[in-house]
């Protein structure tokens, strides 16, 4: 498999929410906006390609038994770097994710990819596909976190479209998450239906 | 592939403590590059926050000035006069208060030198995403932002009147609440709790500074004439 | 009174799937039968409790007093990692019976954002320790409540007729969305 294919894949083909539904947390969680989707996908899609860079590297000098506690101690260093790093130089972005930040750590993307293809696969190949799924995940993230600003406060990335008193509350709070996620998944299965 | 390290207690521990003390150590560094700007990053929020509460320009550093206070349930308000050429123009006084649905609500509140509200910011809250967030403006005068569609189509859709703005009041005489319970603030819609939490935290700070106005008056009478 | 409080917010109002999302993948993952739920409640609620204090003792005497805060995120994940390891095989060999109905969910829990967001919670809550075991103990209630109903739900669902699109987990979430609504009316109990 080349890398393009392998970076392709992680962006449609296999991408992490709505084929994999993995790491539906944070999905569902934060994006309240657009804008809070992008800044948790990319904080992720960080994440994902470091530890696969890492974890690719020295994936043969790790004994078998001890697989699963090393990868998360490296993936939970990432984690706190990244959080540290948002709390210094995006203050905003780091307020709103709030909790999901550290919750990094046990989403099922990362280890998931770790295991699965990191640590079977050289280091480019594995940055390849960290930037996919991650890409993708920060994908989907976005357009969840559209769809709810829109249809809740008739706003996109935060500039107002229609008024906000048209606007659907439901879908800003957590009831929407789940609904408008569950038309969305729907709606990507009927068009892979059709390819 | 390489061979894989055999798994006996030995590599295992080795392994395993190298990985742990690494990453700490890289962790460690990280923090160390950046505990300055995160409590710059503090700091200048709070700045941020004092200059927005306050009207017109002040010439002195508020948070030099500053002082804070133990209230009856074991929290602490803290006081930032801010001043021009010698005169107060307001104070700002960091507020909190633990009825919000998610924790503790921290406000930033203006008071002009008469007692009433100038402005307030929202410091920090962990209200529920999205309805908790309408604090930033739903208690300021109505500032409507003109929609893409509305500005398209040149047309304007009127909101409804809702009388939610705390600008001008004055808690000191009459302790704000929601209409809910008699006074005279209309709730976030779908957030009461919430909303009461705000008023909270408002009535809290007034009563501070109010309590430590009396007290300064009280011991030094001659600053008065100041 | 504080802990009715914190036990009613924690199980009902902030119920920890249906209004914190967290613990999303077990929800949707082993709710397709009641009885699993019931396991994967039991396993949740005893290890939650378990991390919870020991996470708790941690932060108060190690990372408190040496400054160490940014370690948190590391040492808490490291502690639920062996912790779960360490009941696993203590599970084994006490209580085989037990093992049996619990031990396929162990290895899940340690990916759980559930347990490590509670164990955070506490310490940004500033609770002191028997008000983290109750807020522990009551948020494994509210998992377990939210999924057993959600269980229950998933077994009529399947001999439902459904558009071809929504099947599977379409519905399933969109469902949570209808629960979670549900659940929204408790908000004004406390």
């Amino acid at each position: 498999m080349n890398n393009l294919k392998v970076f392709t894949n992680g962006l449609f083909r296999e991408n992490p929410t709505f084929a994999l539904l993995l790491g539906m947390c944070p999905t569902l969680g934060v994006t309240t906006s657009a804008g809070n989707g992008m800044g948790m996908g990319l904080a992720t899609a960080f994440v994902l390609i470091m530890s696969n860079l890492v974890i690719a590297l020295v994936a043969n000098i790790i004994p078998d038994k001890i697989r699963i506690p090393s990868f998360i101690v490296i993936i939970a260093a990432f984690v706190t770097v990244v959080d540290l790093c948002m709390a210094a130089y995006l203050p905003a972005l780091h307020a709103s994710l709030g909790l999901f930040i550290p919750l990094i750590v046990v989403n099922c993307i990362v280890l998931g990819r770790a295991e699965a293809f990191a640590s079977k696969n050289r280091v480019i190949p594995s940055i390849f596909d960290g930037l996919g799924m991650g890409l993708g995940f920060t994908f989907s993230l976005t357009l969840l976190g559209a769809i709810r600003e829109f249809l809740g406060s008739g706003k996109m990335f935060n500039l107002s479209i229609y008024p906000d008193n048209f606007g659907m509350l439901i879908f800003v709070l957590a009831p929407g998450a789940f609904i408008a996620l569950g038309y969305l998944i729907a709606i990507v299965n009927r068009i892979r239906a059709k390819h | 592939m390489g061979k894989k390290l055999e798994s006996n207690f030995k590599n295992m521990v080795l392994v395993l403590f190298t990985i742990t003390l690494i990453s700490s150590a890289a962790v460690a560094y990280v923090n160390s590059l950046t505990a300055e700007p995160i409590e710059e990053a503090k700091q200048a929020k709070q700045v941020k926050a004092i200059r927005e509460v306050i009207p017109g320009k002040f010439d002195n550093d508020p948070m030099a000035e500053a002082w804070a206070e133990k209230t009856p349930d074991g929290g602490i308000l803290e006081f930032y006069p801010a001043k021009k050429e010698g005169q107060l123009l307001g104070t700002a006084v960091k507020t909190y208060t633990n009825n919000g649905f998610g924790g503790t609500v921290w406000l930033m509140v203006g008071f002009n030198p008469d007692g009433t509200i100038a402005n307030y910011s929202v410091l920090d809250h962990k209200e529920t995403p999205g309805l908790g967030s309408k604090m930033d403006s739903w208690f300021k005068p109505t500032q409507k932002e003109k929609s893409l569609i509305e500005r398209i189509f040149g047309f304007e859709v009127k909101s409804v009147e809702k009388q939610s703005s705390v600008i001008g009041k004055n808690p000191e005489t009459q302790a704000l609440a929601v209409s809910k319970d008699g006074g005279e603030v209309d709730a976030i819609t779908a957030a009461t709790i919430s909303s009461r939490a705000f008023l909270d935290a408002i009535n809290r700070a007034a009563n501070g500074l109010k309590g430590s106005r009396e007290q300064t008056s009280a011991t030094t009478p001659e600053n008065k004439n100041n | 009174m504080e802990y009715i409080l914190i036990f009613i917010t924690a199980v009902f109002v902030n119920n920890i799937v249906l209004a914190q999302f967290l613990g999303i993948c077990p929800f949707l993952g082993v709710s397709k039968k009641v009885s699993t739920a019931l396991g994967m409640t039991g396993a949740v609620t005893f290890v939650m409790i378990l991390a919870t204090i020991v996470t708790f003792i941690v932060q108060k005497t190690v990372l408190d007093p040496f400054h160490i805060g940014f370690m948190q995120t590391i040492t808490f994940i490291l502690i639920i990692a062996a912790l779960v390891q360490m009941v696993e095989i203590i599970l084994k060999k006490v209580s085989p019976s037990l093992y049996q109905a619990l031990g396929v969910f162990l290895p899940l829990i340690t990916t759980n954002c559930a347990v490590l967001g509670v164990a955070i919670m506490v310490i940004q809550k500033d609770f002191n320790l028997l008000q983290s075991v109750v807020f522990a103990g009551s948020t494994a209630l509210g998992f377990g409540l939210a999924l057993t109903i959600f269980a229950g739900i998933r077994e009529q669902l399947e001999l439902t007729d459904l558009p071809k699109g929504l099947k599977g987990s379409p519905i399933a979430l969109i469902t949570a969305g209808l629960l979670a609504m549900a659940f929204m009316g408790f908000s004004g109990i406390v």
